[in-house]
């Protein structure tokens, strides 16, 4: 045996048992714990030492409370061996259990419920009861972990243990939330009746819980949030024709519109599980961010979804584990919302030194976000990725170059043909994966591509991938008609190969043989005969079988029967178009950030997630006789524990005093301690500001394109030195939802310093501004970005206020150009088309327009549009209609702009709205756009 | 939730097992082995892996492999998360995180272990609460404990455990009070063949050491708190502070923690500190290749660029390599194909530089894969987005601290596009990257 203990002085260099067994009796209390300390080294070995366990059990009531911890470990670790002798170390327990000492009185808890003995039973519950109603709370917090093991030992106990579950989740202490939600889970997930009247306590205490009782608590708080409020992303439904069409349509039907069209209400206390959740996203434990940002997913309205993405970008910078956990959420996240993460595009692309399924995983997320406006980019760095030297990844670029080439039919044809010059790859994976794809793209739209086959054909012979080669084959068959020269000589070419070739190749050269025959048999009939006879004596059996099948199929005999007639009909009947998707597309199945989700398997003990009920359940289940402010709880809570631990402290005083200062200097520092204890004390209330509730206009898919424009408002001649210019960022504006961001950087040119920078005056008098805080000082040379927001009621009328320093004002104006006051809407476009057809008439203005050549296809057309106004790209299904859609910042009407392209460079500019002037000026600024180089 | 905690090491044996539960066979790993083998990288393994009763999941970390047995449903960065903070745990005890110091220390391990879980739920994690429990075993206190036969362990319920502010231990002492902050940003670029920048961000994190008696309350404002975009905090950080004044207000922990993290915008420009000019050429049919790399500071406020390191990852086909250093040493592995060159700090009079040429395989044809080069470097002295300390003060205490600040700029992920001449034609935009790590 090996020493574990190297540090120490080697006494004894064999530690048999006998020697360990006679360490452990002797009188020495260094010896015995030498002992022990030898013996825990054995069990993380995985040695087995459950032989010393007699002589081990009489050391636990050892006065050394090193020696006594490690005998606990080694009590737990055996006591399930030997159930006898374990018994006789209870009694130990029980007396620990009174003991003034809170620390004592736990860990005898901790280590009585982890003895897992079925004839304790009765006594762990009898402990368990006391220590729920202990002083302290740790000691409280105990006992709700004794609870699931008491629960794992015995599972006919769990009607006794959910009483004491319901009596400690009335615990107002931090402590013990976390503990308590997580016995809550294991032992009776389903009584959500239990949470009702503590559910708005545990949200106002969340912030204040230690993090990983966070984890478990935002957990459990999403499940029962959707089986008690209503869905919030109804509106969205409700806006839609549907509805309206149904209400029209029908008087019969009248009812049921007029109950849907009430507006959706959020449930106060779903608005505050949505507040009180958000700040968790800032914590430095990622498993914390990330059962926010499911929560958010899974609970908050569909606009508000998008405040998670920062944070869970944020957490790709951690451990490659994690990253791998949050890239298979963002995963199933873009392929719903692409717009959440497109801005954060970049963060995707793949390093080299990123693992093999990290590469995977972003890959997959790329092309889960790519669309026509990213595209190009996107495809330029898969173009990196096909050189890489990681041959499997390389292979799956490919796959994803395929998947995009489906999904966006405008750079179908330049995928087609980056892929067919891969064909002369130097790499076979390459070659092989390329193939594969082509032949699925060919699929999709076989007509004008014969010249791609062609090509195919003549690379055939130095491509050696079974896989490949029997796509290749395939694609042949399957339009030989195309190909008439071509494909005979093929078959030739593989009927002198076909015994040396992979089951999969000889299957697809039986196939080609077959549908050559029914086309061109006068060519072709000797060799498929020759090819069916080779396949008759194939060892494959299936070969065997295929070429009996075919044989029996294509050529006439008596025996064939009717089936014969249908030949041609049933090879070379029109085949669907393979779907190349996303792996990741029913993941949404299972509860994001679930072990269940990063499988894609429903794991055991996974709680399903309920769809949101129909009506809402009564909400004054909820109701609490006194309603408590999260601050004074935590105050009741923390003077409460102060006077435990000082209780216990006086009761067992001996050795908490003893430990370095006389009890006077530890009074005297007392005092002087908790002043600033008390006033710094950080409370939910404190360290978290409360977040106003957002409103549905921050609904945003950012798509800020291009270059910002800047715009002058204070020369530094007029303003003496002070000069400010601003620009429209684009974002929703953080102070209040009908606000426009407006981001003013302000220089100082003048050779002294400028002090007390700050907004005065405003006129109209009513118009509302968010200003910056005042900038204390300015230095020369300095320049500062600030933001602020101002609400100009949908009207291009200028906000004019002053800017002032402490000695001047000068009077500025800012003048916003239409577009600006719009945000981006996502909506398909179906609902693009619905919404269009309920504002015709006087809400509709068109105009055609010549535009310029340059500006005549759809991204140029986005591109432009998107400079003029902040509006979402409408994914369209049409080439010749460029759709885009947003609201106005203000009131929130819909504006939607779509431009269809006629012959020439001619297209018909249509703008739909409510707000009739904005849509001439809107009209006019995109026309003058577009008709500009 | 955790059932069980394998320690396997980079061959592939369990060097420690520890069980929350009832024991679990260390037999389940198998399936762990299994998906190592199929690795071609250590990185490779899954961290989630799938076995008919258990789900094992794992962290690797210096070349340890930490693998926990779960039995049923959890949120698996609850255990990521949980298995780094062990890690991190073990560093701050034995200064290191190796096979041999875990076994020297099984029995600290072992103890720590069973105060961090309970049942498999974590217990305590903040390092001040496991060190009032647990205390950091040193040469001095183990031969005065084997002396004395007093112990490791505490007696009492950490001081931190039940008060409001539970990642500070109470009674701290110290007769110099101290506070430093060290600033470390790292940079992360994509630069195109041209020199232009595709993306550039910058991560940065204030960690601090503070040593302070009694309960300071501390604030720490910044000059420009505008340029952090995106910041997650240690939880002592008040939130509210933060959202309206842009100050850091806290009651640190005793000792070593970090105390932010934040992301510089992508809006504000960042500027390079170095840059890299290139010239990686094989000609067709020729069994030579010219290689030629100069390397510059840019940038850089006048502070040196430090501690540069080069490395990079030649093309399978390149025999050796034949160059030429202006400053510092090379060396190229012909198995690996690494090429690395410690060039040390640069010279802004002299630029260094490293020319030669490359044999190639004989009658290979030109490599198409792309050579990758990896870059460090350091800059002291400086936060390279430009982010400064202000100020910072106490309160609470009456003594007067000594106050540290420290900047510094070091790599990040830093990739860099290379065109090879005559290179394939359908891929123009990119041929080869340089990445630098730090």
């Amino acid at each position: 045996e090996v020493m574990l203990i190297p540090t120490r002085p080697r006494l004894f260099s064999v530690c048999r048992n006998e020697d360990l067994k006679e360490m452990l009796e002797s009188s020495k209390e260094s010896l015995k714990l030498e002992a022990m300390k030898r013996i825990v080294g054995l069990i993380a070995k995985g040695k087995n030492a459950s032989e010393l366990f007699p002589a081990v059990v009489k050391n636990v009531a050892s006065k050394n409370i090193e020696l006594k911890k490690l005998v606990y470990v080694y009590l737990v670790r055996y006591a399930e061996e030997q159930q006898d002798l374990a018994l006789l170390s209870i009694s130990t327990f029980q007396r620990a259990l009174k003991d003034p000492n809170q620390f004592i009185r736990a860990s005898a808890l901790r280590v009585l419920s982890s003895i897992r003995v079925p004839i304790i039973v009765p006594i762990m519950m009898l402990a368990i009861k006391e220590a729920a109603a202990d002083l302290s709370p740790y000691v409280r917090k105990t006992s709700a972990h004794a609870i699931q093991k008491l629960f794992s030992l015995d599972a006919d106990q769990k009607e006794q243990l959910i009483e004491v579950i319901e009596k400690l989740l009335k615990d107002k202490s931090t402590l013990v939330a976390g503990s308590v939600v997580m016995a809550f889970e294991e032992v009776c997930p389903d009584r959500i009746d239990l949470i009702h009247k503590n559910y708005r306590k545990l949200c106002n205490l969340l912030v204040d819980v230690e993090e990983w009782g966070q984890v478990v608590i935002i957990s459990m708080l999403t499940r029962y949030a959707r089986t008690q409020f209503t869905s919030p992303w109804k509106e969205v439904r409700g806006q839609s024709g549907e509805v309206m069409k149904a209400f029209y349509e029908s008087d019969s039907e009248e009812k049921k519109g007029h109950t849907e069209e009430k507006p959706y209400i959020m449930d106060p206390d779903h608005r505050l599980l949505l507040r009180n959740t958000k700040p968790l996203l800032q914590s430095r434990n990622t498993a914390v961010v990330m059962s926010v940002a499911q929560l958010y997913w899974h609970l908050a309205p569909k606009h508000e979804v998008s405040i998670v993405t920062k944070s869970l970008v944020r957490l790709l910078r951690s451990h490659r584990e994690v990253q791998y956990i949050v890239l298979q959420n963002i995963a199933t996240m873009s392929i719903q919302r692409k717009g959440m993460f497109e801005p954060f595009m970049k963060s995707f692309y793949v390093r080299s030194t990123d693992a093999t399924h990290i590469k995977t995983l972003k890959l997959e997320i790329l092309t889960n976000l790519a669309n026509e406006a990213n595209i190009s980019t996107i495809l330029r760095e898969f173009q990196t990725y096909v050189k890489s030297q990681d041959k499997a990844f390389a292979a799956a670029t490919i796959q994803a170059i395929g998947r995009c080439a489906t999904n966006i039919s405008e750079v179908t044809d330049t995928c087609l043909n980056g892929l067919v010059l891969l064909l002369s790859n130097r790499d076979e994976t390459v070659v092989a994966e390329s193939v594969v794809v082509i032949k699925k793209l060919l699929q999709t739209q076989p007509t004008q591509h014969s010249e791609i086959i062609k090509h195919m054909a003549k690379l055939f012979d130095n491509i050696t991938v079974p896989m490949a080669r029997a796509s290749i084959l395939w694609l042949i068959g399957e339009y030989c008609e195309r190909v008439p020269k071509i494909a005979p000589d093929v078959l030739r070419k593989m009927a002198k190969s076909f015994t040396a070739e992979e089951d999969i190749v000889k299957l697809q050269t039986v196939n080609l043989a077959a549908k050559l025959y029914l086309t061109n048999s006068k060519q072709t009939k000797l060799l498929t005969q020759y090819i069916l006879n080779l396949g008759k004596y194939d060892q494959n059996y299936d070969i065997r079988d295929r070429t009996r099948f075919i044989r029996q199929l294509i050529v006439p005999s008596e025996k064939s029967g009717a089936l014969n007639k249908y030949a041609r009909r049933i090879l070379l009947a029109p085949k669907p178009a393979p779907v190349l998707e996303s792996s990741f597309k029913d993941r949404d199945r299972f509860q994001l950030g679930t072990l269940s989700h990063s499988l894609n398997s429903k794991a055991t003990g996974y709680q399903e997630l309920s769809d949101w009920p129909a009506v809402a359940p009564d909400q004054s289940v909820r109701n609490v006789e006194i309603i408590e402010a999260s601050g004074s709880d935590s105050e009741e809570e923390s003077s409460e524990s102060e006077k435990t631990s000082s209780d216990s402290g006086k009761s067992s005083s001996g050795s908490e005093q003893s430990s370095s200062e006389s009890e006077l200097e530890q009074k005297k520092k007392k005092k002087t301690k908790k002043v600033p204890q008390k006033k710094s004390k950080p409370t939910a209330a404190d360290r978290y500001s409360e977040i106003p509730a957002v409103c549905w206009s921050l609904r945003v898919t950012t798509s800020s394109f291009g270059p910002v424009k800047t715009y002058e408002l204070l020369h530094h001649m007029t303003g003496k030195g002070l000069a400010a210019k601003y620009h429209f960022p684009r974002q929703p504006c953080l102070y209040q939802p009908s606000m426009v961001a407006v981001q003013v950087i302000l220089s100082n040119s003048s050779d002294h310093s400028l002090e007390e920078i700050h907004i005065g005056d405003r006129s109209p008098a009513s118009l509302s501004i968010h200003c910056f805080n005042t900038i204390e000082r300015l230095e020369p040379e300095a320049s500062v970005t600030v933001s602020m927001g101002i609400d100009f009621s949908d009207s291009t009328q200028a906000a004019n206020f002053q800017l002032c320093t402490k000695e001047d004002q000068f009077s500025v104006s800012i003048q916003p150009a239409v577009g600006e006051l719009l945000m981006p809407s996502s909506m398909t476009e179906q609902d693009f088309c619905k919404e269009q057809g309920k504002l015709q008439g006087m809400n509709e203005t068109s105009a055609t327009i010549t535009m310029e050549t340059a500006n005549a296809s759809s991204q140029a057309i986005s591109k432009q549009v998107l400079s003029v106004a902040n509006v979402g790209v409408v994914s369209s299904s049409q080439n010749n209609f460029s759709r885009f859609a947003g609201r106005t910042v203000s009131s929130g009407a819909l504006v939607l702009v779509s431009l269809e392209l006629k012959e020439s460079s001619t297209a018909l500019l249509t703008i739909n709205t409510e707000k009739t002037v904005m849509a001439s000026m809107l009209l006019r600024d995109i026309k003058q756009a577009l008709t500009q180089a | 939730m955790i059932h069980s905690l394998f320690l396997v090491n980079a061959s592939g044996d369990i060097f420690l097992e520890k069980h929350w539960k009832s024991v679990v066979s260390r037999s389940v790993c198998d399936y762990f082995f299994e998906a190592q083998e199929r690795a071609t990288e250590p990185e490779n393994v899954p961290p989630v892996i799938p076995t008919p009763h258990h789900y094992l999941i794992s962290v690797l970390r210096h070349r340890i492999y930490f693998v926990a047995v779960i039995q049923s449903e959890v949120p698996p960065l609850f255990v990521i998360e949980f298995l780094h903070r062990v890690v991190d745990t073990f560093q701050d005890y034995f200064g290191v995180c190796t096979e041999a110091a875990i076994k020297d220390n099984v029995v600290v391990v072992y103890e720590l272990l069973e105060e961090m879980l309970d049942n498999g739920f974590p217990l305590a994690t903040e390092s001040n609460i496991l060190k009032e429990l647990i205390k950091p075993p040193t040469i001095l206190r183990t031969m005065v404990n084997t002396i004395t036969g007093s112990t490791n362990v505490g007696e009492q319920l950490p001081t931190g455990q039940l008060s409001v502010v539970p990642w500070r231990r109470t009674g701290v002492k110290y007769t110099n009070n101290e506070a430093y902050f060290d600033v470390v940003e790292e940079i992360d670029a994509i630069i195109d063949k041209s020199g232009s920048t595709i993306t550039a961000e910058i991560q940065g994190v204030i960690d601090a050491c503070v040593k302070l008696t009694g309960m300071p309350d501390l604030t720490l404002s910044f000059m420009n708190p505008r340029l952090l975009d995106d910041v997650s905090f240690h939880p002592c950080v008040r939130f509210k502070r933060w959202e309206a004044e842009r100050i850091l207000s806290f009651i640190p922990p005793d000792g070593n923690f970090r105390l932010l993290s934040y992301h510089v915008s992508s809006q504000n420009l960042v500027a390079i500190p170095v840059y890299v000019k290139h010239n990686i050429t094989f000609r067709e049919g020729s069994s030579q290749g010219r290689f030629d790399l100069t390397l510059g500071p840019k940038q850089t406020m006048g502070k040196a660029v430090e501690s540069v390191l080069v490395s990079s990852q030649l093309p399978r086909g390149v025999l050796n390599a034949n160059l030429n250093p202006s400053q510092g040493t090379y060396t190229f592995d012909p198995v690996t194909k690494l090429l690395s060159w410690d060039v040390g700090k640069i010279n802004p009079q002299k630029l260094p530089s490293l020319k030669g040429t490359m044999s190639l395989q004989a009658g290979a044809s030109k490599p198409d894969e792309n050579p990758t080069i990896n870059i460090q470097f350091k800059i002291q002295q400086m936060a390279i987005s430009g982010l400064k300390v202000n100020r910072l003060d106490m309160y609470g205490e009456k003594y007067k601290p000594f106050k540290g600040i420290k900047y510094m700029t070091k790599a990040g992920k830093f990739q860099r596009c290379v065109w090879i001449a005559g290179s394939d034609r359908y891929y123009t935009n990119r041929a080869s990257l340089i990445i630098v790590t730090s």
